[in-house]
């Protein structure tokens, strides 16, 4: 009985969370009347979608023990690659599947350095996060990627052919969120990333191919960032090497309020949803309120901490 | 004048939420006095430590240190009042030297800076006192061997010139020979009128090492008295409450063809250590052995000669310089360990922790990850026939626990090895690499893992055990073969092994 409270509290842990931060921005009058509006939700949920895509494959990433920091210049070059592509006449579909690859490839520079190399995903990642970055604005030329119009600048406002209620972009986010949760939870790709990510040497011991299981989790990873970068791409209708500096913490943030531990073999989809969510009302209700972003950015930081730090007083009291 | 109790416990009692981990303990010790504190897994020694140690407060009963309250309101304060604790897992700073751990948090300053002089001397008088004045102080922690590790560490507590010292499962990773210079050096310690608490499940050293004794079953004593007057049979029948007549059983079983061969294998820790051959010539030691279906196999050694290298070489885990294992309908060529499960081989790691589970993860896929392939079409995995195939073995091998969702870091070493135990029977493994099975795990347990091994050599399933308690491979093994540093020296039917035979193989003396 008490064993099954402390699994719910710890399973809804993110889910109170975000119904406080709701709360907390309904109360005042400066933002009572239109915070909790049908329209206000449906901007809240546009701002979640990039960082939402990259969430999903950064906690396939986390659980499996690792870390990914260059998913924000991920996210610039493989814009900057869809921009471009645009520019040469290429047509939606073959943008998006080209835009994908792309971050399928640098997710597999990144998962063969790590499982090659056997070196920290940390230390590889830091040093692809300035090689991204550096070759999108390479490819830009220093300046932003124009082109005239696309269909895929639609896919993140309601006036587009698929939806007219919610953007293209958060349907998508919705049913990919869907798909992983069942990939990590219910195969045996995902069944092995949590057994990878909680004990290596048992994963290894008890003969999973670990090399090559890090490899296509970074790879499939590295297929969301470039997802998310062609959102970033239909957000800005442009392609701007600068773009999504910092997101990378942003992502992983989102993952750890969701709940799941560096350390590795804990998370959950569900959670890393609701942790982008919870990122994104801090963002919106902090702007209707006129707070300056510096202090955003404060609130942002200590929302991260004061998570991390009730998930460690859960994890402490089941250990009892 | 000293006082005839130093140390008194009276009714301690200790709840954990609904558990209640101590009922009533009373113990009582006498300066210069060994005592030992015997009991299962699960019947409160730790529990019973940390109170000593100060890391948590009884909820009742009364502490007494040489006839002064005792109430320690942490570790540290614990240590100032003069009881220290080595725990099982020692706590060294591996990057740090010798003097320096032996220091910490202890440090002699002058101005604020640390006295190296005066650090050194202290470092030094406390190593003496051990009887280990030689043991190089500059040296970092992480070079020298565990034994020499532990005194380290039993060097640090001397420095406050402790009067109770607790020493919990002190010979668990010891080997024979550094074992007897930990009681040459208990027996100092006692000599200078140190009390100390040994805790171990090993009841042999038990019996030899202390004057007196308490069990504890359950959270509470159930007795005590003066070693000398106990049998072994009367201190397991204290523990375990009922009579442990036969601890190593002999289902009769029959060797069949070979399944297991290793033919002139070089390990590669060991590739670069030569020995001189008969004709002057100088050649790298070697392992070769066979195993039989039906068979248990025994390898027997010091820590370090080998044994882990081996079996792990056989496994696929690391790989031989020189030498090949042939395995019946197996290709030769160099293996991992997924083609060996696929080949029917498990492998039992002796570093449960650390390499034998996922302590975050269920019962269910600790139990099945081998072969979650099989749970569901398609890459897909049913948890309800995962967990159903993992509630099997939990019943067959009485796992205590809620269900096999239950997360493994929360059962206790006895339960968590059955656990890693039954994933190679649930695989199911035909060869059954068994590294230290029974190490840290409760009596009971024990004789179950035993019963176990004897049932599965019935079955016609082949075993290979590495252990370090001789005991035990004499009892259960139909063969015996000796490693000493990478080279299998001596194979031989059970029969023709003795104790003393053993270690004059291990240790080289021939």
């Amino acid at each position: 009985m008490h064993a099954t409270l402390k699994t719910i509290l710890a399973k809804s842990g993110p889910f109170i969370g975000l119904i406080l931060v709701i709360a907390f921005f309904s109360l005042p009058t400066e933002t009572r009347e239109y915070f909790l509006t049908y329209n206000n939700f449906k901007i809240i949920f546009t701002q979640t979608v990039i960082v939402a895509i990259g969430a999903l494959g950064m906690t396939m990433i986390i659980v499996s023990g690792g870390i990914d920091l260059s998913v924000g210049s991920t996210i610039a070059l493989t814009s900057v690659v869809g921009a471009l592509l645009i520019q040469h006449g290429w047509g939606p579909i073959s943008v998006l599947l080209a835009v994908i690859a792309s971050g399928g490839l640098i997710g597999l520079l990144n998962g063969s350095a790590i499982a090659g190399l056997r070196m920290t995903p940390f230390i590889i990642t830091l040093g692809t996060l300035g090689v991204a970055r550096g070759s999108a604005k390479w490819l830009a030329d220093n300046q932003t990627v124009n082109y005239d119009s696309s269909p895929l600048n639609s896919w993140m406002t309601t006036a587009n052919p698929f939806s007219h209620t919610l953007p293209t972009g958060v349907w998508v986010a919705l049913i990919l969120a869907l798909l992983t949760s069942l990939l990590l939870r219910h195969t045996v790709f995902g069944r092995h990333v949590f057994a990878l990510g909680s004990n290596e040497a048992t994963a290894r011991l008890c003969g999973i191919a670990t090399k090559r299981l890090k490899i296509l989790i970074y790879v499939l990873a590295g297929c969301f960032f470039g997802l998310a970068g062609l959102f970033q791409l239909s957000r800005l209708r442009q392609g701007d090497p600068t773009v999504a500096v910092g997101l990378e913490l942003d992502i992983i943030a989102s993952v750890i309020i969701g709940g799941a531990s560096l350390s590795g073999g804990v998370g959950t989809i569900l959670g890393s949803m609701i942790g982008a969510l919870i990122m994104a009302v801090l963002r919106n209700g902090s702007q209707q309120m006129g707070w300056p972003t510096y202090f955003q950015e404060i609130i942002i930081g200590l929302v991260i901490i004061v998570a991390v730090f009730l998930d460690r007083l859960r994890q402490g009291r089941a250990a009892d | 004048m000293t006082p005839a109790v130093r140390l008194r416990l009276t009714g301690l009692q200790k709840s954990f939420g609904a558990t209640r981990a101590l009922r009533s303990v009373s113990l009582a010790i006498a300066p210069g006095e060994v005592h030992a504190l015997i009991g299962e897994n699960g019947a409160g020694k730790s529990t019973l430590m940390k109170i000593l140690s100060g890391a948590h407060a009884a909820d009742a009963g009364t502490m007494e240190l040489s006839s002064q309250p005792y109430q320690p309101e942490n570790p540290h304060d614990a240590r100032l009042k003069g009881v220290a604790m080595i725990y099982q897992e020692l706590n060294l700073a591996l990057h740090l030297t010798a003097q320096e751990n032996i220091l910490l948090g202890a440090e002699s300053t002058r101005w604020g800076c640390v006295d190296q002089a005066t650090s050194r001397a202290r470092a030094q008088t406390a190593l003496e006192q051990l009887g280990h004045g030689g043991l190089a102080l500059d040296q970092k922690a992480g070079d020298f061997s565990i034994a020499e590790q532990q005194i380290i560490e039993i060097a640090r507590a001397l420095l406050l010139q402790p009067q109770v010292l607790i020493m919990d499962e002190p010979t668990s990773s010891l080997t024979q020979a550094d074992t007897e210079k930990l009681f040459a050096t208990i027996s100092r310690l006692r000599a200078q009128g140190v009390s100390i608490i040994y805790i171990s499940h090993f009841l042999e050293e038990c019996s030899r090492i202390a004057d007196r004794y308490t069990v504890l079953k359950d959270g509470e004593t159930v007795g005590s008295g003066a070693m000398k007057d106990a049998t072994l049979d009367h201190l397991v029948t204290l523990m375990t409450g009922r009579e442990v007549k036969d601890l190593y059983p002999r289902t009769p079983h029959q060797p069949g063809a070979v399944v297991l061969a290793v033919k002139t294998a070089v390990l590669a820790r060991f590739a670069e250590r030569n020995i001189s051959s008969g004709h002057g010539a100088s050649v790298q030691p070697t392992c070769s052995l066979q195993v039989r279906a039906g068979e248990i196999f025994g390898l027997a050694g010091l820590i370090g000669a080998g044994r882990t290298d081996l079996l792990r070489a056989i496994f696929g885990l690391d790989a031989l310089t020189r030498g090949e294992v042939c395995l019946i309908g197996a290709p030769a060529h160099a293996a991992t360990p997924r083609d060996r499960w696929q080949q029917g081989v498990g492998f039992l790691s002796e570093n449960r922790k650390e390499e034998g589970l996922m302590l975050n993860q269920s019962i269910a896929d600790n139990l099945t990850l081998t072969k979650m392939n099989t749970f569901g079409r398609g890459g897909w995995v049913q948890p309800s026939r995962q967990q159903r195939a993992a509630q099997h073995w939990v019943d067959a091998l009485r796992v205590k626990c809620r269900d096999s969702a239950q997360t493994i870091s929360e059962l206790s070493g006895g339960n968590q090895q059955k656990v890693a135990l039954a994933r190679l029977l649930e695989h199911p493994a035909q060869i059954f690499l068994l590294d230290e099975p029974t190490r840290g795990i409760d009596v009971g347990s024990k004789a179950q893992i035993y019963q176990l091994v004897s049932e599965l050599a019935a079955a016609g399933k082949a075993v290979v055990i590495v252990s370090s308690y001789l005991p035990e491979l004499l009892g259960l093994c139909d063969t015996i073969g000796v490693m000493c540093r990478g080279e299998l020296t001596a194979i031989r039917p059970r029969a023709d092994w003795s104790e003393t035979d053993i270690m004059r193989a291990a240790t080289g003396s021939t």
